[in-house]
């Protein structure tokens, strides 16, 4: 398994469609609750997809900041940071919930 | 067996009626109401507007209700959830367990419950009188709860 340090959109040919989703203050920094983006192949954890969208502008950097109290759910099941995103076509982020 | 996500208030009494509707197997009903609070951290609050993710919130709740239903001998449950603005004083949220004896009905609802706070995908904004608005941060209390009912 290859460790993608510095995965960048512009050295990557082959790419995918997913919708990514967003909740809570995590929605309000990105500035969108919804979208349907490329992201390459070659990402297969969430980790990693999260380092990816840092990259592409002030807002994703800032609302995945503080990346360890983001939440993520594929497909809308709960998942880890390690987690593999091959088979994910809905991919969420979210704070800690707050329900009850 | 059902979950509900709303954003009208319910009736309690209608919904234990429905839930216990002429059934002679059940002998303890268990309900637990959550409640908008007036204030936050000694602060008053004039509103408090529940977002939630559509989908993922119903499949959730019914993965808790599922994992309730497999440990207790459980007659009914209901759980039903609002969303959007709520006023102090407000309902949040209704849990019903239904069952033959107490014991599995009390130790059910706190299990949904418990299992609600930390899992089902919703998000608490607590507004202000000067106008500003803060997400409610998680509460460490509440993972702690769950973690007593790890098996």
């Amino acid at each position: 398994m290859t460790t993608l340090d510095h995965a960048s959109p512009d050295t990557t040919s082959q790419t995918r469609t997913v919708t990514l989703r967003y909740f809570a203050w995590v929605r309000e920094k990105v500035g969108t609750s919804e979208e349907a983006i490329e992201i390459p192949t070659n990402l297969e954890t969430v980790a990693q997809l999260i380092d990816w969208l840092k990259q592409r502008g002030e807002n994703y950097s800032a609302a995945f900041e503080r990346a360890e109290v983001i939440r993520t759910a594929l497909d809308q099941t709960h998942a880890g940071p390690q987690s593999s995103i091959a088979d994910a076509d809905e991919i969420a982020f979210f704070p800690p919930v707050t329900g009850g | 067996m059902a979950v509900r996500v709303q954003q009208e208030n319910f009736d309690i009494g209608a919904e234990i009626a429905a839930l216990t509707n002429s059934r002679t197997d059940i002998g303890a009903v268990v309900t637990f109401t959550g409640t908008v609070r007036g204030s936050a951290g000694g602060a008053p609050i004039t509103t408090m507007t529940l977002e939630h993710y559509p989908g993922m919130t119903e499949a959730e709740l019914g993965r808790v209700e599922a994992e309730a239903l497999e440990r207790w001998p459980l007659s009914g449950t209901l759980i039903v959830h609002r969303v959007g603005e709520l006023n102090p004083g407000d309902n949040i949220v209704l849990v019903i367990t239904a069952s033959a004896h107490r014991h599995a009905a009390f130790e059910a609802a706190e299990f949904l419950m418990d299992y609600l706070k930390s899992r089902a995908p919703f998000w608490k904004k607590e507004a202000r009188p000067d106008g500003a608005a803060d997400w409610v941060d998680a509460r460490e209390t509440d993972t702690v709860a769950l973690e007593r009912w790890s098996k």
